[in-house]
């Protein structure tokens, strides 16, 4: 890697401070082998009590049914399946970070390319729980996968967008976990290597596959990640696109729009972004990684911000201009009832947090002040929320026969639920951050060198 | 109607009644016994359950009507041309019996002893007050009311909305384990054993016509229970419903004539809400079998199909509206 070890002055470098490889290690690992820390213990506790309520308020659901929530016969889904496609979306960044910037050489992800696959895969799991507990009966969900049974030819649709869904989200959990695994092994050997108690060894010893750090293993471990990521690259296009054949495919006038699946990725890329930020911003202040997760970090990632956040405007847009173009009164209805109906004031959220409160990062003075970019990234949060409340409440509550019209809000049990996944999603970061390497360290140490001063 | 008086609907506030009846809504009788009445208006507001809360057709091609005038110089008048739409398929052969249904527009009064009727023969469940409030009355056929016209004076129109029977049926393409499927004979069927709820359907269908058993309504009670029909399956909590167009009374009928070795006749089979329907507004039958009544509704220029731009197809038909207004 002759081209990291030249000095570059144009380049500002990755790792702010000078460092050895040995305080690099020290820098990421010293935290996981210390007790937990106060402000830990605290997020742990309220994570775990939010996860309980939501376990809680899903069990009281399953035993009772889809009755305690607010939908009704002309809303059959709301919160559940926009809380799904939320999760589902907050997904890619990590991916997108991982395989599609490992592939474009982006060497500054390496800093954050593990925390953003580890969200990843928390998120994916947070969404996963929605399509289960909307059914009607979830103890018959394993009738969605194709397994060999004894029922004849009763069998899958395999012209159902949710069975679509079933695919593409396995594979993308399944593919983002081994990615995440595949480059954990390096510093989970490295973390076995340090370590001075006997059980750490032993589970790390065991999870570390061995790794001895050779130069043949070095080399198997590159291409791997290389093959893996050209793999997961087409499933940050993939994923989200068949998440939006769910509404793309069906008759509904706003659902059914042949724009959905790019508009789709670049929301979730804008979505993940948006969670990233939240996190990172967080995490580099309370463990210490103010050299790694640098300014410059939060810089590019407001960037992709405001290329995804206009791509999104850019399809709000569209929507409305082929709405009136196609001259079908449905879909003509369908958005200025958005824009003025009874949810306008959600259709108002959404285009204020999505369209125009990342135009604000054209400013650089405003996308390196932190503070500033951890409340932006909380608008996108909530914009992306309601883009998917807005997609699908509004469509759905006034169709095509006005005598079916009618008006949805969430119970408390909808509600305790959304709460909930965030439960787990935290409870799952902060295990994470706890136990693992949060930063890649060995993929640190490989760009550390990057534009660093010549000693 | 005056703006100067009042409609009371009479009937309600039994107080020797099933639990059904008791003590459900007020008794306006004493009313008619008193010469003079004074109106007092109280504070607070009052939310009604009601099954549908928009009246307009919004300009919509719902319900189509004209008068008896252009009817007599154009029989098709007030209707459209049906459509020629593409399909990206081949049409399935329809061979054998192919059930449809027409409603006369013009004949249906909105008396809604089809909705009662379907009630009673499908075992729909009765879900009460609070569950209506929440906008999930489990009828498998609905009275669609719209008004129009001069806003106090508007003239009204009645259309019962059942499950179309779309030959390209939106709900059966999304179901991901084809709990709801087409018949050969052309009906849009549900196996609730199938179902595991995930509303895909429900939220597909233009006419918004699929119910779901939001909790457990069958109960344990066996007395209570004698009110069903054995016929009829009892469907559980969280899986989907709707109208079967009587598929067991076709079953049946079909048994009897095969056992007499014959084929059956138009008007054998009639659906509980034609069989209820005081003025005859519903015709159910073969659409293969030419002579049958549904057949000439089907070639009738006042027959049209709701929504028909969607090109689903559906099996179940209308005839425009007349109007007298000389």
């Amino acid at each position: 890697m002759s081209a990291q070890d030249e000095i570059c002055h144009l380049r500002t470098p990755l790792v702010e401070k000078e460092r050895t490889y040995k305080q690099i290690s020290d820098d990421v690992l010293n935290t996981l082998e210390k007790g937990p820390s106060k402000y830990w213990l605290i997020g742990f506790t309220v994570a775990v009590l939010t996860l309980t309520l939501g376990v809680t308020s899903i069990g009281y659901q399953i035993a009772t049914g889809i009755g305690t929530w607010g939908l009704n016969k002309t809303i059959g889904w709301s919160w559940d399946i926009t809380n799904f496609v939320f999760w589902v979306g907050i997904g890619h960044a990590g991916t997108l970070i991982s395989a599609i910037l490992l592939i474009f050489r982006q060497k500054w992800r390496t800093s954050i390319n593990r925390a953003a696959e580890a969200m990843t895969l928390f998120a994916v799991c947070c969404a996963g729980i929605y399509p289960l507990i909307h059914m009607g009966r979830p103890w018959l969900a394993f009738w969605m996968f194709p397994y060999p049974n004894s029922r004849g030819s009763l069998w899958l649709n395999f012209r159902s967008p949710l069975l679509w869904d079933v695919f593409a989200i396995s594979t993308y959990l399944t593919v983002s976990a081994v990615f995440w695994y595949i480059g954990l092994i390096p510093d989970l050997a490295a973390i076995r290597d340090r370590t001075t108690s006997k059980l750490r060894k032993k589970i790390f010893g065991v999870i570390s596959l061995g790794w001895d750090g050779a130069n043949r293993t070095w080399h198997r471990y590159e291409i791997l990640c290389l093959i893996l990521a050209g793999l997961a690259t087409p499933l940050v296009l993939s994923v989200h696109t068949i998440v939006s054949f769910d509404f793309a495919t069906s008759v509904i006038p706003g659902w059914h729009t042949t724009i959905f699946p790019p508009y789709f990725v670049a929301g979730a890329v804008f979505s993940g972004f948006g969670m990233v930020l939240t996190l990172l911003i967080v995490t580099r202040k309370l463990m210490n990684f103010e050299h790694y997760i640098t300014v410059n970090h939060i810089e590019s990632m407001c960037k992709v911000l405001i290329l995804t956040g206009s791509m999104v405007g850019l399809a709000y847009g569209t929507e409305f201009f082929i709405a009136w173009y196609s001259g079908n009164p449905y879909e003509r209805f369908t958005f200025i009832n958005r824009a003025t109906g009874p949810y306008a004031w959600a259709y108002w959220i959404m285009v204020s947090c999505n369209v125009i409160s990342p135009q604000l990062l054209w400013f650089k003075k405003l996308r390196t002040n932190l503070v500033f970019v951890f409340i932006l990234s909380i608008f996108v949060n909530i914009g992306m929320w309601f883009e998917r409340f807005v997609i699908i409440t509004t469509s759905l509550h006034r169709d095509y026969l006005p005598s079916s019209w009618a008006m949805y809000s969430p119970t408390w049990v909808e509600i305790c639920e959304f709460i909930g996944s965030f439960g787990l999603f935290f409870t799952l970061f902060l295990l994470f951050i706890r136990f693992l390497p949060a930063i890649a360290v060995s993929e640190v140490k490989g760009v550390y060198k990057f534009a660093q001063k010549k000693n | 109607m005056d703006k100067l008086t009042i409609g009371l609907a009479l009937g309600y506030g039994r107080s020797v009644a099933s639990k059904v009846a008791k003590d459900v809504g007020v008794n306006a009788y004493p009313f008619s016994r008193t010469k003079y009445v004074s109106l007092t208006k109280i504070a607070g507001r009052k939310d009604l359950a009601l099954t549908q809360t928009h009246h307009s057709m919004e300009g919509r091609d719902i319900v189509r009507e004209t008068t008896v005038n252009e009817w007599s110089k154009d029989s098709s008048a007030g209707n459209k041309p049906k459509m020629e739409l593409m399909s990206m398929w081949e049409d399935h052969k329809k061979t054998g019996h192919q059930w449809a249904m027409a409603m006369d527009l013009n004949k249906c009064t909105g008396c809604s002893s089809c909705i009662v009727s379907c009630n009673a023969e499908n075992n729909v469940p009765v879900v009460g007050k609070e569950e209506v409030f929440k906008r999930r009355e489990m009828h498998w056929i609905r009275l669609d009311r719209y008004y129009q016209g001069d806003e106090n004076n508007p003239e009204v129109v009645h259309m019962p909305m059942t499950c179309q029977h779309c030959e390209n049926a939106p709900c059966e393409s999304v179901c991901p384990v084809l709990a709801t499927v087409h018949s050969s004979d052309g009906i849009n069927q549900m196996a609730y054993n199938r179902c595991v709820g995930t509303r895909y359907c429900a939220n597909n269908c233009p006419y918004k016509v699929r119910r779901f058993n939001w909790f457990k309504y069958p109960h344990d009670d066996l007395v209570e229970n004698m009110v069903l029909n054995p016929d009829v399956s009892v469907r559980s909590r969280g899986v989907m419903e709707k109208c079967s167009l009587c598929v067991q009374r076709i079953q049946e009928k079909k048994l009897v004539a095969k056992k007499e070795r014959r084929s059956i006749f138009d008007g054998e089979i009639q659906t509980a809400c034609q069989q209820s329907c005081p003025s005859d507004a519903i015709v159910f039958g073969d659409m293969n079998d030419p002579k049958s009544k549904v057949a000439m509704s089907l070639k009738n220029p006042r027959n049209y199909t709701v929504l028909e731009e969607l090109n689903v197809r559906p099996r179940v038909s209308y005839l425009t509206k007349t109007r007298n207004k000389d």
